[in-house]
């Protein structure tokens, strides 16, 4: 029995390290297939981490020349997955008010190619040089704002910036404008593309990313006593959401539900995770009670798991203790390294799928479970996907400030 | 000295590279804004690639009156 305040997912989308769109990219993380690779440019060499998950299809080659010349690479993604994401829901041909429709789109870091492009300019050229696009490019609402126009939508367009749980909190505030009544139908996502030495610097300086340079395929890990941090990707990740009721009368094809979201905040550290994800798992917890389950309900956990020493082990403690040690748990970045501020979106994609298809991907390189007991006590699939029967599945995602967020999705 | 002909042809270009439009249509009585759908910040990219292309700088307070492709034929013509 569907309520009228039910969201359902009619639509999705996706450009990223594994493939050009959502079926090639499923069906790669299904293969096992790696998207990571070593930069080869003169500028990585004298980098500690020099890998990288790159997009297989480059958007440029997706979008009329016009509009490649006034987005960002992250907005170019963003439009792209936006815009599979909009003609796999037949959105065009729904019938939707355009003062009806809605975007959400987040971003971790927004436009950093546009922000460092131009500052070259600005030094080698001068300040006549620097393009009037710069700063509608560089703007983190800028993927928002783009894929707003690529759909027509005038109800509303906002951009949640909460660094790698950008897409999921992307995706709660989609559910809440649904919830309110304040659209009819709402794109929401997340985006990311800054592979750039400056960033690559900033994120090594932490120790976060991984140093496996002569292993690129195994060097995302998580879960694995060998981690030693994550890989830098780039992509977009895209969905349709409408309430079921509108969904029902259009006849538009429901891939799940989104049956609730949970959000909280750390107050512990900047950066730093909470060590037993004390944060986290409230983010969970009340994700399931704002779905109307009990943890019993979860068969199948998409971790955030990014591959770092600390995160993957506090993310670990927060799910066997807000869910149990029952779900499936799967780590996609394995293979699709981490997409920031796409990621939350991208794998809330992944969860979906899982659920429709009934089948946990396999968390790559986890060869070794690390001997921290919430690891150890967790069932991670491995080696190769699994497959199962499970109504419902969990997406958490957090990021750099302490944002915890969890989002469950259940068969529709 | 190019020919006015050289001109709107090599403002076609410009306009084909910054804002798509097809060469053909940079006709002189064109208006930038109505007919050819260039924004503001397009014709600052305009402005930019014509002082490169002609040599010719196109002040602000100039830029603002140059409504159509006619228009912008004429200021360059006249200040090369």
């Amino acid at each position: 029995m569907s309520t009228p305040t039910d969201v359902v997912v009619t639509g999705l989308g996706a450009t990223t390290p594994l493939g050009g769109d959502v079926a090639t990219t499923w069906e790669a993380l299904l293969a096992g297939r790696s998207g990571v690779s070593r930069i080869t440019d003169d500028w990585a060499k004298e980098f500690p981490a020099q890998l990288v998950a790159r997009l297989t299809h480059e958007p440029a080659d997706q979008l009329d020349r016009v509009r490649v010349r006034r987005l960002d690479r992250s907005q170019q993604v963003a439009v792209v997955a936006a815009e599979e994401a909009w003609k796999d829901a037949n959105g065009a041909d729904s019938g939707v008010d355009p003062l009806r429709l809605a975007v959400v789109f987040g971003t971790g870091i927004g436009g950093a190619l546009t922000l460092l492009g131009q500052d070259d300019v600005l030094e080698s050229k001068g300040p006549k040089r620097v393009s009037p696009f710069t700063i509608p490019m560089l703007m983190p609402n800028g993927p928002a704002a783009a894929v707003g126009l690529a759909i027509g939508a005038r109800a509303g367009v906002h951009a949640p910036v909460s660094a790698c749980a950008s897409g999921a909190e992307a995706i709660r505030w989609g559910l809440d404008l649904l919830r309110f009544n304040r659209a009819d139908m709402v794109v929401v996502g997340g985006t990311e593309a800054c592979v750039h030495p400056l960033p690559m610097a900033g994120f090594a300086a932490m120790r976060a990313m991984s140093t496996r340079n002569d292993e690129p395929e195994r060097a995302s890990r998580p879960f694995d006593k060998g981690r030693d941090g994550f890989i830098l990707g780039e992509g977009a990740a895209a969905l349709v959401l409408e309430r079921a009721d509108a969904a029902a009368a259009r006849g538009a094809t429901v891939y799940g539900r989104l049956a609730g979201a949970g959000a909280t905040s750390d107050g512990y550290d900047l950066v730093a995770p909470h060590p037993e994800g004390e944060g986290a798992a409230r983010a969970i917890g009340a994700a399931i009670r704002d779905a109307g389950l009990t943890p019993a309900d979860i068969g199948h956990v998409n971790a955030h798991a990014t591959s770092t020493p600390l995160g993957d082990l506090a993310e670990a403690t927060a799910i066997r203790d807000a869910i149990g040690e029952h779900p499936l748990v799967t780590a996609t970045k394995s293979q699709t390294g981490h997409l920031l501020g796409a990621a939350g979106a991208l794998e809330s994609v992944f969860s979906i799928l899982a659920l429709r298809d009934q089948v946990v991907p396999a968390t790559a390189n986890l060869d070794d479970p690390d001997d921290g007991a919430a690891i150890q006590a967790l069932d991670i699939v491995r080696r190769e996907p699994r497959k199962a029967t499970f109504s419902a599945a969990l997406n958490d995602s957090f990021g750099f400030g302490g944002h915890n967020m969890a989002l469950v999705f259940t068969t529709a | 000295m190019p020919s006015t002909a050289d001109i709107q042809a090599g403002l076609g270009e410009i306009l084909e590279e910054v804002a798509g439009v097809t060469p053909a249509d940079a006709t002189p009585e064109k208006s930038f804004t109505d007919d050819l759908d260039v924004d503001s910040l397009s014709m600052v990219e305009i402005a930019t690639a014509v002082e490169d292309k002609f040599g010719v700088a196109i002040p602000d307070d100039e830029l603002a009156n140059i409504k159509t492709v006619g228009d912008a034929i004429s200021f360059i013509e006249k200040n090369q």
